[in-house]
């Protein structure tokens, strides 16, 4: 046989041919994943409904519906309650939130003073940014500027009363800032007081883990509404006659403690983590019980313990909404408290001020929890085997 | 300090100052005595201030007439009853609504975490946003929102709601219908006792026959029929000694039925959605514990899909859910001092009132924490007893 005998030789590769229809396409992922059994099926029309059920309301409650402009309640209150819209209307008054805006970022903070405010902000997110972004140079620099410069700053720029700045008394601070404010402090005091109290916790000295293990348990047990009542109501009988704490100072030591108790047991799990080679390894160096911790437990150890940091600070950030409990005024009080505005009353301003700080520190804390997630994964590949 | 062990034998041979447990000793006695003197500082001034005032701090005050009303109470109370009452009604509507709110937040934790896993790309979807909208949002404001934003503009009580079973739903809160017994009553008491001792003995037999001869009771169906059963024996001996006492619509309030007062509902529904979206993370991280592996070759016995769940992963991802399930529960039972924010008079709520009324915030203060304390501690004691239980045996 001659090759010359072949009447057809494929010169190229045949095309595999597209899957059976089946086994692709839009049609198949929604047989596999809607309608997959008939219990699946059940499930997707019941979801179905239950979309159909809330999803309308809310869309025309928050959009369609909502009015946007306005300088009254008349826009967001029907004819019968003295407004403007017609009978059984329902939407979200965004008006209301527009006109209160400043109110609920500074709440009684003097308007010709909020740039120190603002300035103060732009600050922390100046230092916040690069300090979270695992590539950014500097971070020691960063962390010194960001934990021990600017509380200092911003105690003077915010109080006022030297560098000829006009004095702001606390009592006029509130919404979002004091939000804001109270997790910063927070968080500044709790993680070294977290660090020394786990430290305390994990020590072979008795009397020092005793107090500590007291301490952390103690605080834990209690709901933070305890502990700020104990802060504003004992604390101020607890100091020598005649001085006078600052009812924002109590607060803010309150939740401090509060927040301490907390990352001690996070930092506690950190330390608890680290292979005992480690501790091991820094005593054959000969180095002491501080040398030990700083050099080679503690970088490591709170490395781990990253996404349990973020996850206190997110509850933290939440818990500061307690502070209205004792008549302070942070986003939800100051939202909480505009609701009695004669000028805005109506039916809908409550829910419309609730979704907006609502959604505000939904915002805040979904993004703290996708950045914790994002450093687990970061943390993680360094240690799989 | 594993260097004190290493270095202790040379204690002698180096000066004092060196040694590791002669400093620990001396770090100690300066800790402990400075927070003596600190705690001694506080007490005096405190004493000195409450001198001052004209105040002690004896809990003498507790027995005073307390003077205020409290919407909702499980037992008897008054504005003359004392201190000490106002209290303990305190305490037990934080117990109630902590018990029922748990019950709610672990139904709803444990569907929701499981439909995050399900097979189903829109179950999935719609717990995930459950989850995710719940998590990141202050039980505060959730409180908020159903008290201020959702129970005040429903209709006034005269327009209310009509919902099935003859409950009422108005601003006023939810009115359900109050069960009557009438005579004998006791019988179908009684009844339910016994079925509930003849389940438990139908359990035992049948695992043991089980364990015995490989056959199994429908033991389900068994217990089922028990139940219905002797409870309808029981009514029809006493001649259905049931009634309802359904709610009836007024002018401006709802008379007759069980009425759950605004507060209450607001901070159940609050704490019992915002801790399920929790439950439903530990139960979803629980669930994906468990190695692959394990319902792999459950499928590869033969074992069904819904009796894999049930009897292979289910039991082991419990070990990874009770120790975090635990402290949701504490959470939760700690949460639900945000009460104070509605005015349902719980603990806190109550206590909060008396302070301001009498000033003792010592004494409430000291109240509060050894009961929160006490809760915290008997609960973490039971989960602790039930963790035992469920925690893997290892040889």
């Amino acid at each position: 046989m001659s090759a010359t005998d072949f009447v057809y030789v494929r010169k190229e590769l045949e095309q595999p041919l597209p899957p059976p229809a089946s086994q692709h396409g839009l049609v198949h992922w929604i047989r596999t994943n809607l309608f997959a059994s008939p219990l699946d099926s059940v499930l997707t029309i019941f979801g179905l409904l239950v979309i159909a059920y809330f999803l309308p309301p809310i869309l025309s409650w928050v959009f369609i519906n909502a009015q946007w402009t306005g300088s009254d309640r008349s826009v967001c209150a029907t004819v019968a309650q003295g407004g403007v819209q017609p009978d059984g209307w329902a939407g979200a008054c965004w008006a209301f939130v527009w006109a209160k805006f400043g109110q609920f970022m500074f709440n009684n903070y003097p308007l010709a003073e909020r740039w120190r405010v603002i300035l103060c902000g732009a600050m922390l997110v100046a230092l916040i940014v690069p300090f979270l972004m695992p590539r950014a140079p500097y971070k020691a620099l960063n962390a010194i500027l960001l934990f021990g410069v600017l509380p200092i700053v911003g105690y003077f720029l915010l109080i006022g009363g030297t560098f000829g700045l006009r004095y702001v008394p606390t009592r006029e601070w509130g919404g979002f800032m004091v939000t804001i404010i109270l997790s910063y402090v927070g968080i500044v005091v709790s993680l070294p007081m977290g660090v020394l109290l786990a430290l305390g916790r994990k020590s072979e000295l008795p009397v020092i883990k005793m107090l500590s293990v007291i301490f952390i348990e103690m605080v834990r047990g209690v709901p933070l509404i305890t502990v700020l009542f104990m802060a504003t109501k004992m604390l101020p009988l607890f100091m020598p006659n005649g001085m006078k704490l600052d009812d924002f100072l109590c607060v803010l030591i309150g939740v401090s403690i509060f927040a301490s108790a907390y990352m001690a047991e996070v930092i506690r799990g950190g330390l608890q983590a680290m292979p005992k080679g480690q501790y091991e390894g820094a005593d054959s160096l000969g180095l002491n019980y501080w040398q030990k911790m700083r050099l080679i437990i503690l970088p490591q150890a709170l490395k781990l313990v990253i996404p349990g940091i973020v996850n206190t600070f997110i509850g933290l950030f939440k818990d500061t909404s307690l502070v209205y409990i004792v008549n302070m005024f942070d986003l939800l009080g100051a939202v909480r408290r505009n609701f009695s505005d004669p000028t805005w009353i109506s039916p809908q301003t409550p829910m419309t001020g609730l979704v907006f700080a609502g959604f505000v520190f939904w915002i805040f804390c979904f993004g703290m929890s996708r950045y914790s997630i994002y450093m687990e994964n970061r943390l993680d590949r360094g240690h799989k085997r | 300090m594993a260097s004190v062990n290493a270095i202790k034998d040379d204690g002698d041979r180096t000066s004092l100052i060196y040694n590791p447990v002669v400093r620990g000793i001396v770090f100690q006695c300066v800790v402990f005595f400075g927070i003596l003197a600190l705690i001694y500082w506080f007490v005096r001034n405190t004493l000195d201030n409450l001198a001052r005032a004209g105040r002690d701090i004896s809990f003498g005050f507790l027995n005073e007439r307390a003077g205020f009303d409290i919407g909702q109470a499980l037992i008897p109370y008054s504005s003359d009853s004392t201190y000490t009452d106002a209290l303990q009604v305190g305490l037990l509507n934080t117990l109630l609504v902590a018990a029922v709110g748990i019950v709610t937040a672990t139904l709803v934790g444990f569907i929701v975490g499981i439909g995050r896993l399900s097979g189903n790309w829109l179950i999935r979807k719609i717990c995930t946003v459950y989850v995710e909208v719940f998590r990141n949002i202050p039980p505060l404001l959730v409180i908020f929102f159903w008290y201020l934003g959702v129970l005040a503009i429903l209709p006034q009580p005269r327009e209310s709601f009509h919902l099935p079973f003859g409950s009422l739903l108005s601003n006023r809160g939810l009115s359900i219908p109050r069960p009557v017994w009438g005579e004998g009553a006791w019988l179908v008491g009684l009844a339910f006792v016994i079925a509930i001792a003849m389940t438990v003995f139908v359990a035992r037999q049948a695992s043991a026959r089980q364990m015995a001869t490989g056959q199994r009771l429908p033991v389900l169906w068994i217990n089922l029929g028990l139940f219905v059963g002797l409870i309808l024996l029981a009514m029809i001996v006493s001649g259905f000694p049931l009634s309802f006492d359904v709610p009836v619509l007024g002018a401006f309030q709802t008379s007759g039925g069980f009425a759950i007062g605004p507060e209450f509902l607001a901070l159940y529904l609050s704490l019992s959605l915002y801790t399920a979206s929790f439950i439903a993370e530990i139960v979803r991280a629980g669930i994906r514990g468990v190695g692959r592996g394990q319902s792999e070759a459950a499928h590869a016995l033969g074992i069904r899909s819904g009796t894999t769940t049930r009897l292979v992963v289910i039991p082991q991802a419990m070990r990874i859910i009770v120790p975090p399930l635990t402290s949701q529960y504490l959470n939760l039972t700690k949460n639900s001092s945000l009460a104070i924010a509605v005015g349902y008079p719980d603990l806190v709520s109550v206590g909060g009132t008396i302070l301001n009324k009498s000033g003792n915030s010592i004494q409430i203060v000291a109240i509060w924490m050894v009961v929160y304390l006490t809760i915290s501690l008997l609960t973490s004691v039971f989960m602790n007893w039930f963790n035992t239980r469920v925690a893997l045996v290892e040889r």
